[in-house]
């Protein structure tokens, strides 16, 4: 199968710090690859170039075949990429159910004279986002809540609501930053079925987490990055074993107690 | 059928304006609820603008002049009757504020504040300045609308102040059924969304530049709709319209009332409009006292008077 996302090379520097080094890998249909590295690693820049909110220094990406380095975010979305947000991102003032019928926007944005004189077939657009957008609620455990303004819910709830929101765009890429942040073992047990779920589907996903177990059970590749550059990749067991990862993680000294620990 | 918030803020506008009269002890107050409507207008169009898409202008008081001197011009420089000429005076601060708003809206919080300033500021400017044709600052007469003459020609006898007040009314109810549509729309649904987080709308796939515009142009026909009527009602127009003043006037009474909502930010503009009205009797104080309300409910009631009392109301009730 062909590559959905392909990153080559990807490079961005910000005065003369190189946030991200020289980093290429690819994603494909149903693959779930995850990015770890600790923090500062240049995951979520990564993250910010490929939905084009940074324009890379260097470096394409390729987004089913066709180049988009540094396209407008509008244009990616169109072309099936979404993504969620480490420090979240609502609308904090529109109810749950409102902030994922903003998804359906490229499904039913049409003409503003429309909606502005509330024609049949703006209001018609309106009933059917709404039914999707409820069902898409249910999938990640929100519709008792769909009326209620995003401002009023839990840090856990409004991660959730980001994934139900990108999956509104129906997208063939997702970009998932840190789902798991701030939930409990239990709401991380459902955003792991749920990522596979969605994997299974045929999407590609692309996922910065740092919860570890999460990320070696659900993977099936990994990048590490460090300082920016990618320090090691392969599957969770190759890249949890290799020295360069633990070294990054742990520090030099951590990586000699590991290794005595082993002997 | 189950009644929509929609249906109610209309419900509860029209109610209100067909039931005011009962409560005028003279005909004076025909004009006053006038005026009201007549800022109204342009204040719902500052709700799209402001409240839904979160762009601040403090020059839509151009629009005004706008809309007010194509209905004082356009009669006797081009021959089409005043009707014609609110229709261009729209069209007119429509294609301007489709030309300027593409580079102003690229800027952000205060930087589009001062942007959409020196807009209005050269818009009163040159009214003001271009004396043979606008008069200069002692203004010019406008046309008459000739609806007066024809209800009476029909036999029907209405004062001017009864006429400008049903007509005014009739237009704010309309326009607040256009802003009501919007909200609950793609298209108002994006607006809020980039108000919201622009980062986020991006991402959804809601072209934010395109959004903005549309909001500006949508606004800026309120505000020219609202200078037209004010013009023709006033029969005399002078650049004051298209001042700064009028302009921080507007977003005032906009946020004062509640920014979000259409039925808040007409409250907003009932009660500085009329609160002068009645503040004459406190004759030099009266600036005082408004500037005294303005800052205490920005400060006890932030998300403005209407949607603060109904949370308070609401608090209560649920008890």
């Amino acid at each position: 199968m062909t590559p959905l996302l392909e990153v080559a090379n990807l490079s961005i520097a910000f005065g003369g710090l190189r946030a991200v080094d020289d980093v290429s890998f690819e994603v494909r249909p149903g693959q779930i690859v995850s990015v770890i590295g600790p923090n500062g690693a240049g995951k979520t820049t990564l993250f910010n170039m490929i939905s084009g909110l940074y324009r890379p220094t260097q470096g394409s990406v390729r987004l089913v075949g066709a180049d988009v380095t540094s396209a407008e975010p509008h244009l990616l979305a169109r072309r099936g990429l979404a993504r969620t947000f480490q420090n979240l991102q609502v609308f904090p003032s529109m109810t749950l159910l409102e902030n994922v019928m903003v998804g359906h926007h490229l499904q039913e944005a049409g003409a503003t004279l429309p909606d502005l004189f509330g024609l049949p077939s703006s209001r018609r657009k309106t009933r059917a986002t709404a039914e999707s957008a409820l069902s898409l609620l249910a999938r990640v455990g929100l519709e008792k809540a769909a009326f209620r303004e995003a401002l009023t819910m839990s840090y856990g709830a409004l991660k959730r609501l980001e994934i139900a929101r990108a999956l509104a765009l129906r997208p063939k890429i997702l970009l998932l930053d840190e789902p798991a942040a701030g939930c409990n073992a239990v709401e991380t047990e459902e955003i792991d079925q749920l990522i596979t779920e969605i994997a299974s589907s045929g999407v590609a996903i692309l996922l910065v987490e740092h919860d570890m177990k999460l990320v070696m059970k659900i993977s099936s590749h990994i990048i590490a990055l460090d300082h920016g550059r990618k320090i090691a990749e392969g599957n969770p067991g190759d890249v949890a074993a290799n020295p360069d990862v633990i070294a990054a993680y742990l520090g030099q000294k951590g990586q000699e107690q590991v290794l005595h620990a082993d002997g | 059928m189950r009644l929509k918030p929609k249906h109610i803020s209309l419900l509860v506008l029209f109610v209100l304006i067909v039931m005011a009269p009962l409560f005028f002890p003279s005909g004076f107050y025909y004009r006053v609820g006038a005026l009201i409507f007549i800022n109204a207008i342009a204040v719902t169009g500052l709700v799209i603008l402001i409240g839904y898409a979160g762009q601040i202008s403090l020059g839509h008081a151009g629009f005004v002049g706008i809309g007010a001197y194509s209905c004082a011009l356009a009669p006797v420089h081009l021959g089409i009757s005043p009707v014609f000429a609110i229709a261009l005076g729209a069209a007119l601060s429509a294609g301007l504020a489709w030309i300027v708003g593409r580079p102003i809206l690229k800027l952000h919080g205060y930087y589009l504040g001062v942007a959409t300033l020196g807009l209005g500021i050269l818009i009163s400017m040159v009214l003001a300045n271009e004396a043979q044709w606008t008069g200069g600052p002692d203004g010019i007469a406008v046309p008459d609308l000739g609806l007066r003459g024809l209800l009476r020609d029909w036999g029907f006898r209405v004062s001017a102040g009864e006429l400008w007040y049903w007509l005014a009314g009739a237009v704010l109810i309309a326009g607040a059924w256009l802003a009501l549509n919007l909200f609950d729309s793609p298209t108002g649904r994006a607006l809020r969304a980039l108000h919201g987080s622009d980062v986020a709308a991006r991402t959804m796939g809601i072209d934010v530049p395109r959004h903005k515009l549309h909001a500006f142009v949508i606004s800026a026909v309120y505000a020219s709709v609202s200078g037209s009527l004010l013009a023709l009602m006033n029969r005399l127009v002078t650049p004051d319209v298209a001042g700064f003043m009028h302009s921080v006037h507007l977003v005032t009474m906009t946020v004062l009332g509640g920014v979000g909502s259409v039925l808040g930010a007409i409250f907003g503009a009932t009660i500085l409009t009329a609160l002068p009205q009645v503040l004459t009797v406190f004759h030099q104080y009266e600036h005082m006292v408004l500037g005294l309300v303005m800052i205490l409910v920005m400060i006890f009631m932030p998300d403005g008077l209407l949607p603060s009392l109904l949370k308070r109301f609401r608090g209560r009730a649920g008890k």
